[in-house]
């Protein structure tokens, strides 16, 4: 066993929303342990909604985009709305070609949208991305 | 350039990213082909680590008919492929994961040519044109 520590990722609690903005490269137990984290957190705080800034990401593989499509799923099961905030165009692109589409996962370009979403969300199950 | 890097952690799928990224910026690719030649090696990288036992990574700035592009080649030497058209095709997966790894690395690059032999390991090399 090595006794290397995982990086985690830093998840900050507001009022009834949890935040994550992902400013490292992540690896893939980086990715996982984000999964894990929020989940728990999710069912600790009875948060209603969870916003991911990913516009720091310069890519998102077929194994991030599981991640984000995982914990949009999972949160919604546990009873939160996931949106998923700032992603670059070039990643849109990518990710469109590689054939993920995130037809499940609630995006806007900015953090200010994602909030709108996540405070606006009960009022109108179906709030489209405009 | 004939750097080789070693494939062996999630850590090493990471560098593999960024020494891709360096060697794309380099070269002058544009910010889209930039992300997705650093996808398809995020991909093809995290097969080598998880299926193949781990491998290695080589990056080359090549020239064919005046035009330069980035030729990057992922081998292992794990348990080899049984069926390469299965593997090609999209949804198919071993077990985990989405099964867009390699057909979706093969839509991000001009050129992508592998080779697998059972027991021997698997080749895989692409490459993006400027």
């Amino acid at each position: 066993m090595t006794t290397h520590t995982i990086e985690r990722i830093p998840i900050l609690r507001l009022g009834s929303f949890l935040l994550v903005s992902i400013q490292i490269e992540m690896d893939d137990r980086i990715a996982l342990q984000l999964q894990e984290d929020l989940t728990a957190l999710i069912e600790k705080t009875g948060a209603r909604g969870v916003l991911i800034d990913i516009s720091s990401l310069e890519i998102v593989d077929s194994f991030i985009g599981r991640m984000i499509g995982n914990i949009s799923a999972m949160s919604q099961i546990l009873n939160a709305n996931t949106v998923i905030v700032g992603i670059q165009p070039s990643v849109a692109i990518t990710l469109v070609e590689l054939g993920i589409t995130f037809a499940d996962v609630r995006t806007a370009l900015t953090v200010e949208r994602g909030m709108e979403i996540l405070t606006g969300v009960e009022d109108s199950e179906k709030v489209g991305d405009e | 350039m004939n750097d080789s890097l070693p494939l062996v952690s999630d850590r090493d799928i990471v560098l593999a990213r960024q020494e891709t990224r360096n060697l794309a910026r380099q070269l002058g690719l544009s910010i889209v082909d930039q992300t997705k030649i650093v996808t398809a090696v995020s991909e093809l990288a995290r097969n080598a680590v998880v299926h193949g036992g781990g491998g290695s990574l080589r990056c080359e700035i090549v020239t064919s008919d005046g035009k330069q592009g980035l030729r990057l080649t992922v081998s292992d030497e794990g348990p080899g492929i049984a069926d390469l058209n299965l593997a090609m095709k999209d949804g198919w997966t071993s077990g985990s994961g989405l099964g867009i790894g390699l057909p979706g690395a093969r839509r991000l690059v001009n050129e992508f040519h592998i080779t697998s032999e059972r027991g021997r390991g698997t080749t895989v090399v692409v490459t993006r044109w400027k």
